[in-house]
């Protein structure tokens, strides 16, 4: 486990670049505007779409969902982490818990069907270690840009995770280690 | 082919105006559904052994993708297709379980336009459970400022959200 000054040595930096696994699909614009009952014409309506958006284009809340792959492919290899810098900093900072409690997503060009998207992940913030009602541990902030395969910026999110062990957790993890070391996981 | 006409121009709204209610029963087929459509496969939002046993909560509960698509559904209900979203920010305080009904409100925080002449308004909206506000959103909206307008039409160089 290392420490949180540690982890604030990657703020700013670019990590996990990557373009998707699948270009962006119309089906699954129709999978999640039927979740939550969307009718908004520009996603179901030809003619709506080419007047207003030039063709179709997905919801922009959609963002961060063209980086969350299928749950099995022939022949992936390696475990994709969808904000793996978050996962990173649980294991690096030994917090078996996490919740996010805040994400601001900005839109740019919109993401069209057939869209290859490519994304990085870069750490803006580490905070000091708070006790807050779930736990003990720390909040961090994680920006997520997306282009398109033009280049363009569609959108950049951020979010605020807060990464934490439950007070059970704190008490087991000093009986084992005598309270020398308190994170061990 | 005749032009849609914009639902609400730029002009049509004022700080204060109020978004009508929307209310929706959660049920187990909705946080499944919205946690398959955003493909967040982590087990307390489709496992309700896991989420009791793992996250100590009743039941199940709605992701954050998922309640950012019923927000923006929401919105774009009351502003019609050529409302353009330019930035949500949502906080999560509490969880959405199946048997919840959620009610989603918004009211109008402001109102701007850019100096690129692209009319904004920034809506105030919440979802609550019984009365209780489970998350919040902020979200920054353009609208067209006239029949003629489209903020969709706006290239990177007239669009600031």
């Amino acid at each position: 486990m290392s420490t949180i000054e540690d982890a604030r040595k990657l703020i700013g930096v670019p990590q996990y670049e990557e373009t998707g696994e699948f270009p962006v699909e119309r089906s699954y614009v129709w999978t999640m505007c039927a979740a939550v009952e969307n009718g908004n014409p520009l996603f179901w309506d030809e003619d709506a779409a080419r007047e207003l958006t030039d063709g179709p284009i997905a919801p922009p809340t959609m963002l961060s969902v063209w980086f969350r792959p299928h749950h099995w492919a022939p022949g992936r290899t390696h475990e994709h982490h969808p904000l793996k810098v978050h996962f990173d900093l649980k294991e690096r900072l030994g917090l078996p818990e996490a919740v996010m409690t805040d994400n601001t997503m900005v839109f740019y060009e919109p993401v069209r069907p057939g869209d290859l998207l490519s994304t990085r992940q870069i750490l803006r913030s580490v905070s000091d270690e708070k006790t807050t009602k779930l736990g003990t541990g720390c909040f961090w902030v994680i920006d997520v840009e997306y282009t398109n395969q033009k280049g363009e910026k569609v959108g950049v999110e951020s979010y605020t995770g807060f990464g934490y062990r439950r007070a059970s957790q704190e008490r087991a993890s000093q009986e084992r280690s005598g309270g020398a070391d308190r994170g061990a996981s | 082919m005749s032009p849609l006409a914009p639902r609400l121009v730029f002009g049509d709204v004022a700080e204060g105006d109020l978004l009508p209610s929307l209310p929706y029963d959660v049920t187990a087929t909705t946080v499944v559904l919205g946690a398959l459509a955003t493909r967040d496969w982590r087990p307390m939002h489709h496992d309700k052994d896991f989420a009791v046993q793992r996250n100590g909560t009743r039941d199940i509960f709605l992701n954050t993708p998922n309640q950012a698509a019923w927000f923006e559904r929401y919105i774009t209900d009351w502003t019609g297709p050529h409302g353009r979203l330019g930035r949500v920010t949502f906080r999560m305080r509490d969880s959405v379980f199946p048997g919840d009904t959620m009610v989603l409100d918004g009211a109008v925080s402001e109102v701007g336009v850019d100096d690129s002449g692209c009319g904004w308004i920034g809506l105030d909206i919440t979802l609550s459970v019984e009365g209780d506000v489970k998350s919040t959103c902020s979200a920054r909206v353009a609208l067209p400022m006239d029949d003629d307008d489209n903020p969709w039409h706006r290239g990177a160089d007239r669009w600031k959200p």
